[in-house]
C-alpha cells in the first residue's frame, strides 16, 4: 500500500496533482463542454501522449527527439488502415472499378490490396501492430544511434530527418497510403458508427483512461531504479558508463517507451478525428510536441498535459482570427519559455504555486478563526 | 590464453602505447600493480597519467601492448565490462550526480540490477540499504544520506564519487586526483580514507600534491613524456637527479 502510495502516487503532491488532473479531463471536461468540444479536448488529449513521452525521454533521458510525430503518425496510420478497410467494404466501394479496396488506391490505378495492408483487416492484430512496430521501428533507430554513441544534437537532426523523409514516403506513395489527404472517410469500428456522438463521449474516456494510465506507469518507470539512472545519464553519461552499466540500451529502451506512448496517441487521434494525414508526421508537428512538453515543464508528467491543453487552445482561439501570427506567437512563447522558464508551467508552479496555497491556507484560517470568535461570543451570550 | 604470460600482479600493464596522430601520449610502457598496495604516479603537465586511467579503463583505446587485470586482458573490453570484471575510476573533477540525493547517488551505484529490466525491477532491500550505510560511513556521509549531492561541498563530492566506487567493491581502484581542490583538514581525511580502502586490493593514484603522496604512496612512479622516469618509494623517487631535473630543471 505504501509502495502504491509512494511510487505511483508521487506522495502527497503527486497524488494531489494528478486527482486534480484526473478530475478536470474526467469530470469537468465532459459537464461542460458540448459534444463538437469535448471532442476537439480530445484530439488535444491524443497530442498530450507525445508530450508526456517527452518529458521522459528528453526532460528525464536528456535526449531531444524531434521526431515523435514518426511514432504518432505509424500508430494512427495503423489504425486508420484497419478503419479504412472496414469502411471500403465491397458493397461501400461498388462503383469502383477494383471494389473492396480503399478508395484512393483504386484512383491510383491499384487493382489488388497490397501486402501490407492484408494483415490490418484484423483488428487484434491493428492493435498489437500499433503496440509494437512504432517501438520496434524506435528500437531500430535507437540501437543504430545510441550503440554507436550518437546523442545530443546530432540525434535530434536524425530524428528529424527521418521525420521528414517517412512524409515525403507517405505523401510520394500515394497508392499506398493515401497521399497528402492521408487516410480519410473512416466510418465504423467493427460495425459501430465512430462519428456519432456516443462514440466520441466513449473514445473521450479511453483516451482519458489511457493517458492516466500512461503517467501513472511514466512515474514508476521514474521511481524505479531505472529512473535515477536515466537522470544519471542526463548529467553524467561517462560516470554511469563507468559505473558498469550500457548506457545505450538505456537510451534504447526509453526511445522505444516513447515511441510506445505517442504511437497510442495517434491511434486514439484517428479513432476520434476519423482521419490521419502526413501533416500529423513531419517537421511541424514533432517540434509542437516538444513545444508542449517545453511549455508544460520538461521535467512535469503532468505539466505536459496542461501545456499541450493550453497551447492547443491558444491555437484554436488565435489561429481563427490570426492564423499568420500564431505561429509566431508560438515561436516567441517557446523561446520565452527556455530562456526565462525552463522548468515550463509545472516549474512556475513549484516557484510561485505556494503563494496561492498560503493564500488559500491563510483565507481558511481567517474563516476559521471568525468562526471561533463568533461562536465563543455566543457562548458568552448565553452564559 | 596463454600461461606463460600469467602473472601474480593485479596489474601487469606490458609494452602499451597510444599515439594520437604520431604523437606518443604513452610510450611503450610497463607497470604493475600488486594487491594491497598503493602506488602513486605523478609526474608533470601532459606527461600521460591520465591518459594511462583512459587506457585501464577502456575510455581511450591502445595503439598496442596489454593490460592485464587478473590474468584477464582488458584492452578488446568494452567499458561496463572492464567495470563489471573489478575496476573502478574516480574522474578528475567530481563527477557525481548532482540531482539525485547522496543515497541515490549510491543506489544508482549499487552493483545490481547494471541491466535495463533489472533496474526496473531493482529492489530497495535492506540488504542494499545496510551497504549504502556501511559505505556511507566509511566516506564520511551518514549524516547527509537524503540530501541532494549538488549541495554538498567540494570535497565531500569527491568523498562521494569514491564511495560510489567503493559499493561496487573493485578490486582495482584508481582515483584521478583525489584531494584535489580540498582543504587541509579535507586531506588528512581522505589520507585516511585512502589507506583504509587499499586494504584487500589495489589502488592507483595519480596526484600533484606531494606532501599528500608522501602521506599515502607505498610506491611511486614519476611518469615523464608518456615514459617511465622512476620507480621505487617517496624517498628513492624524490632523491632521483632525473626526477629533480623534470621537476626542476626548466
Amino acid at each position: 500500500m505504501n509502495f502504491v502510495y509512494e511510487k505511483i502516487l508521487g506522495g502527497k503532491n503527486g497524488m494531489a496533482a494528478l486527482l486534480i488532473l484526473s478530475a478536470i479531463i474526467l469530470i469537468v471536461f465532459p459537464l461542460f463542454l458540448d459534444a463538437f468540444r469535448l471532442n476537439l479536448v480530445g484530439k488535444y488529449l491524443t497530442y498530450a501522449f507525445a508530450a508526456v513521452s517527452l518529458v521522459l525521454l528528453w526532460g528525464y533521458g536528456g535526449t531531444l527527439s524531434l521526431g515523435q510525430g514518426i511514432f504518432f503518425g505509424l500508430g494512427g496510420y495503423g489504425m486508420a488502415m484497419f478503419l479504412k478497410l472496414e469502411a471500403s467494404s465491397p458493397e461501400n466501394t461498388a462503383i469502383q472499378s477494383t471494389p473492396g479496396i480503399p478508395d484512393f488506391m483504386d484512383w491510383n490505378q491499384i487493382t489488388e490490396l497490397p501486402w501490407f495492408w492484408e494483415p490490418f483487416t484484423s483488428f487484434t492484430f491493428t492493435i498489437i501492430a500499433i503496440l509494437t512496430i512504432p517501438a520496434l521501428f524506435a528500437y531500430i533507430i535507437g540501437a543504430a544511434m545510441f550503440k554507436r554513441r550518437v546523442g545530443g544534437v546530432y540525434f535530434a537532426i536524425i530524428t528529424q530527418v527521418i521525420a521528414v523523409i517517412l512524409t515525403v514516403l507517405i505523401v510520394g506513395q500515394q497508392g499506398f497510403t493515401g497521399g497528402i489527404n492521408g487516410i480519410t472517410d473512416l466510418r465504423t469500428l467493427n460495425g459501430w458508427d465512430i462519428t456519432s456522438d456516443s462514440a466520441k463521449y466513449l473514445f473521450y474516456y479511453i483516451n482519458a483512461g489511457l493517458l492516466l494510465a500512461v503517467i501513472i506507469v511514466s512515474r514508476l518507470i521514474l521511481a524505479s531504479k531505472f529512473g535515477h539512472l536515466l537522470l544519471a545519464i542526463r548529467d553524467k553519461e561517462d560516470r554511469v558508463r563507468f559505473s558498469g552499466y550500457d548506457v545505450g540500451n538505456f537510451k534504447i529502451f526509453i526511445f522505444c517507451f516513447a515511441a510506445l506512448v505517442s504511437a497510442i496517441g495517434g491511434a486514439m487521434f484517428t479513432l476520434q478525428v476519423g482521419f490521419m494525414s502526413p501533416s500529423f508526421v513531419g517537421i511541424v508537428p514533432s517540434i509542437e510536441m516538444v513545444i508542449f512538453a517545453a511549455i508544460g515543464g520538461r521535467m512535469s508528467l503532468i505539466g505536459a498535459v496542461y501545456g499541450t491543453l493550453l497551447i492547443n487552445f491558444g491555437k484554436t482561439t488565435f489561429s481563427e482570427s490570426f492564423p499568420e501570427l500564431w505561429l509566431f506567437l508560438m515561436g516567441g512563447l517557446f523561446i520565452a519559455v527556455v530562456m526565462f522558464f525552463p522548468n515550463g508551467l509545472a516549474g512556475l508552479w513549484n516557484d510561485y504555486g505556494h503563494h496561492i496555497t498560503d493564500r488559500l491556507a491563510f483565507i481558511k484560517n481567517a474563516i476559521g478563526k471568525i468562526q471561533k470568535t463568533v461562536f465563543s461570543k455566543k457562548v458568552q451570550e448565553q452564559s | 590464453m596463454n600461461m606463460s604470460t600469467n602473472t601474480d600482479y593485479t596489474l601487469a600493464i606490458e609494452e602499451l602505447t597510444v599515439s594520437f596522430d604520431g604523437f606518443k601520449a604513452v610510450d611503450n610502457l610497463n607497470f604493475y600493480l600488486d594487491r594491497n598496495e598503493l602506488h602513486v604516479v605523478i609526474g608533470p603537465n601532459g606527461a600521460g597519467k591520465t591518459t594511462v586511467l583512459d587506457l585501464i579503463c577502456g575510455k581511450t583505446k591502445a595503439t598496442s601492448g596489454s593490460i592485464k587485470f587478473l590474468n584477464k586482458e582488458l584492452t578488446t573490453l568494452n567499458e561496463h565490462s572492464i567495470v563489471r570484471a573489478g575496476v573502478g575510476r574516480k574522474f578528475q573533477t567530481p563527477s557525481i550526480y548532482e540531482n539525485l540525493s547522496v543515497l541515490e547517488n549510491l543506489e544508482v551505484s549499487y552493483p545490481e540490477g547494471r541491466g535495463v529490466f533489472g533496474s526496473l525491477f531493482f529492489k530497495r532491500t535492506a540488504k542494499v540499504l545496510e551497504k549504502i550505510h556501511e559505505i556511507a560511513k566509511e566516506i564520511m556521509l551518514e549524516d547527509v544520506l537524503d540530501m541532494e549531492a549538488g549541495l554538498l561541498s567540494h570535497g565531500q563530492k569527491q568523498w562521494l564519487e569514491i564511495g560510489m566506487l567503493l559499493i561496487q567493491d573493485p578490486q582495482l581502484l584508481m582515483l584521478d586526483e583525489p584531494v584535489a581542490g580540498m582543504s587541509v583538514k579535507e586531506r588528512e581525511q581522505t589520507a585516511v580514507l585512502l589507506n583504509k580502502i587499499s586494504q584487500g586490493r589495489s589502488v592507483l593514484v595519480i596526484e600533484h600534491d606531494m606532501e599528500f603522496v608522501a602521506q599515502i604512496a607505498h610506491k611511486v612512479t614519476v611518469l615523464h613524456q608518456g615514459k617511465i622516469l622512476a620507480t621505487g618509494d617517496m624517498e628513492k623517487v624524490q632523491n632521483d637527479p632525473k626526477v629533480i631535473e623534470v621537476y626542476l630543471g626548466h
